[in-house]
């Protein structure tokens, strides 16, 4: 029956834009974040990159052939999983730790919910905290320097001990013990922390190609950044004190959460409404856990608190449809 | 207030440079012509004609039934061969008659004679729009003579004339406009008879600047009439937004437009009556638009109503390469069949070849992207209610709004997991209307 046309419901034709080439932009956007993280932290961080990476596209891959479900076409989210993740881990961690993370992000928090589009964290950040959580020491152990010549087996086994750089406290820590810091380091980002979180330029150059590429909007980074600061601002303990305002949102995972974290559409609200109260609820909390708990950071773990309240954030922000009058009934 | 567009919708690749400056040329049907008794919203239409009756132009061969229900009226002169079930581009079995062309085009007395409207009660206009058999053409099909007889003619406050023809390919209602501007605003004219306190606008997407300078040029010395240029947008042309484009006033799906003080007809509508009351024309023609890929020269056409697909695509230079897909109407609305064979209707705009089936594509899970919600003209979040009709949720999906889809088609077009959102959405509303009426 070759000679009839094709039938379906309408319509008949479809926008370019698929969830594969969302994740590649994400990726694309990601790009120079790693690519100065590789300058910042040698050529140990790409291999953390890749071993998360690898990680989560094999245990994705594994996962869907053991419970014998079809292999979704592949459309990169697992890639931009492990690559989130490797930049919210330090230089110095153990490769073996790097991969359980992966694994983590994929098996618990995303296949065993039901796969793409059902978790309900931010898998990369949950297997962070996870990592954190397991593995406190070695995931608050920051390094800048990079090592002269390491042999590999020290390079796979354990990194921190072959690195031979300034490890201790990053910028946010200085700030929490009063001192103060060089903003300008910290925007280029030639500091001590995560992979993927320290330098604010290269982040916003990314934040910036998603943003004209459709992406994500600025409703979730914007509110979550400038209620943050405010946050800081009343409760911060040094008021009006610049250093310490822009040391705080350039420090630490803010920009890389706001921008990369927070906005995953997974697990964040989808009307306007809802994006604005998240981010100021995602503000608040980094602002609580910064400034009255004991840690110095506090973005992962805002976030994936967040990320728990975001289908009540979504029942209550429920739209009205247009046209549609309010209903004044005594029901 | 005129905001000039609305919420949500979509911009995309709109082909209408494959036919836009091709002029309309008339077709003159070869084969039998099938005048389906539906071609309209509404009760079917009643024959008035049986085998081996004689027939003339213009002569009227089915009887609308009921108040809501259309005039059939033939485009040729010829014989009755037979009424029998026929395919029609809605994809239904239709009661149809089916008349032999003598090719003499011999016309019923009166056809195409002046009238001086001016001179014409209210009810004389009304009685020949319904005479005519004049439905909405912008594809919808509620019949005009309805639409023009609201409750109370006196609380019309606007007559919108739709030229914004948003669907990507069509170019007949802007065919229409260049080159029958006049009788759009003649006919505009006629309808504001009707309404003593109403003002008319005519509302042209900018994205057909010719047009909106053609009919401004006309309706210059119209004191009573404005032209309006709202911004290009899918589906700018569709009643609510529109309504709300040019007035600033919402309608929701259990509204009728007149229920705000307007009337909205399409511009091909609106011609139709000019040319039913001021010249005793029937609505015996109308413009199609043929484009696509897969058509030799995309053009446009002055078709008879009751004439072959099949021999439009002949004249159109037939298929330059095998179509994977055939719509009738826009690409966002209209309805893919599996063949062409069918006859020309009062609705259909357009028939689209297309190479490729851009519809043919493997859905995956829901990334919740809000695209869906961000692009929907009526603020729907589609995602939800897909997932409530998905589990018959009827209940949820009444919470959601469900109700309210217009099914534009704007959220299965943007979804980047290419869910059939839309589908469901508007099959699930069916289904629980379906349940509501019994």
């Amino acid at each position: 029956m070759s000679d009839l046309f094709n039938v379906s419901a309408a319509p008949h034709k479809r926008s370019p834009i698929t969830t594969k080439t969302i994740m590649q932009d994400v990726i694309i956007a990601l790009i120079p974040a790693s690519l100065f993280a590789i300058f910042n932290f040698g050529l140990r961080a790409l291999l953390v990159i890749l071993a998360t990476v690898l990680a989560s596209c094999i245990t994705e891959y594994l996962y869907c052939r053991l419970m014998k479900k079809p292999v979704n076409p592949w459309d990169y989210s697992d890639v931009l999983t492990g690559l989130l993740l490797a930049l919210n881990l330090p230089v110095s961690i153990p490769i073996w730790m790097a991969v359980l993370g992966g694994v983590f992000a994929i098996l618990i928090v995303k296949m065993l919910y039901g796969g793409i589009g059902q978790n309900f964290m931010n898998p990369a950040l949950a297997a962070r905290v996870f990592l954190l959580i397991s593995f406190p020491s070695r995931m608050s152990t920051f390094v800048l320097n990079q090592v002269s010549s390491p042999g590999i087996k020290d390079y796979l086994r354990d990194g921190v001990l072959v690195l031979d750089g300034v490890s201790g406290a990053t910028p946010l820590g200085q700030l929490k013990s009063g001192e103060t810091v060089d903003l300008l380091k910290m925007f280029v980002g030639h500091i001590g922390g995560t992979i993927g979180e320290t330098s604010a330029l290269a982040l916003i150059i990314g934040a910036a190609y998603l943003v004209y590429r459709k992406v994500i909007s600025l409703r979730i980074p914007l509110t979550y950044i400038v209620s943050f600061a405010v946050f800081a601002l009343i409760f911060g303990g040094h008021g009006f004190d610049m250093n310490f305002l822009l040391g705080q949102v350039l420090g630490g995972g803010l920009i890389l959460g706001a921008f990369f974290m927070a906005t995953d559409y997974v697990t964040s609200p989808t009307t306007e409404k809802g994006q604005i109260l998240f981010g100021v609820f995602l503000g608040v909390l980094t602002g609580l856990f910064r400034f009255v708990g004991s840690g110095v950071e506090g973005v992962s773990y805002a976030i994936i608190i967040g990320n728990l309240i975001v289908p009540l954030i979504d029942k209550v922000t429920r739209p009205r449809a247009f046209g549609k009058e309010r209903v004044k009934d005594g029901k | 207030m005129a905001r000039l567009t609305f919420m949500g919708g979509i911009h995309t690749y709109d082909g209408k440079e494959l036919s836009m400056d091709k002029p309309t040329t008339v077709l003159l049907p070869k084969g039998d012509m099938v005048f389906p008794l539906t071609q309209h919203f509404g009760a079917a239409a009643k024959p008035l004609v049986s085998k081996g009756d004689e027939v003339l132009v213009g002569q009227k061969i089915g009887e609308a039934d009921g108040l809501i229900s259309s005039n059939i009226i033939s485009s040729v002169s010829g014989t009755v061969k037979s009424i029998e079930k026929r395919l029609t581009t809605a994809g239904k079995m239709i009661d149809s008659i089916i008349i032999t062309n003598d090719n003499e085009y011999k016309k019923i007395d009166g056809f195409g004679q002046d009238r001086d409207y001016t001179k014409m009660s209210e009810a004389d206009i009304r009685k020949a729009v319904k005479e005519a058999g004049i439905v909405g053409l912008g594809g919808a099909g509620f019949p005009t003579h309805v639409k023009l007889t609201p409750k109370d003619s006196t609380k019309i406050d606007y007559v919108i004339v739709n030229g914004a023809e948003c669907e990507p390919y069509l170019t007949s209602d802007y065919r229409l406009m260049l080159e029958e501007a006049d009788k759009i605003v003649e006919g505009l004219k006629i309808v504001l008879r009707l309404f003593p306190n109403a003002k008319g606008i005519i509302a042209i997407e900018d994205n057909k600047p010719e047009a909106i300078k053609k009919i401004k040029e006309l309706a210059a010395n119209e004191s009573n009439v404005e032209v309006v240029s709202v911004k290009t947008k899918y589906p700018q042309g569709g009643e609510r937004q529109l309504v709300y484009a040019t007035t600033g006033r919402k309608l929701n799906s259990r509204k009728l437009p007149s229920d705000v003080g307007c009337v909205v007809n399409n511009v091909g509508t609106v011609a139709a009556i000019y040319m039913a009351v001021a010249k005793n024309t029937p609505l015996t023609h109308r413009i199609i638009t043929i484009s696509g890929d897969a058509i030799s020269e995309a053009q446009n056409f002055y078709a008879p109503i009751g004439m072959n697909y099949s021999e439009i695509i002949e004249a159109a230079g037939g298929f330059k390469s095998n179509p994977k897909k055939i719509v009738f109407g826009g690409p966002m609305m209209g309805l893919a069949m599996y063949t062409y064979d069918l006859p020309v209707t009062k609705t259909t705009s357009a028939l689209l070849g297309f190479i490729e089936d851009e519809a043919a594509v493997e859905e995956t899970p829901c990334i919740k992207c809000g695209k869906c919600y961000e692009h929907c003209p009526l603020n729907l979040m589609p995602n939800m209610l897909e997932m409530a009709g998905r589990f018959n949720e009827d209940d949820k999906f009444l919470k959601l709004d469900g109700m309210e889809c217009c099914g534009c088609g704007c959220c299965s077009y943007v979804c980047p997991a290419n869910r059939s959102l839309t589908q469901t959405i508007v099959q699930t509303k069916q289904t629980i209307q379906t349940k509501m009426k019994r």
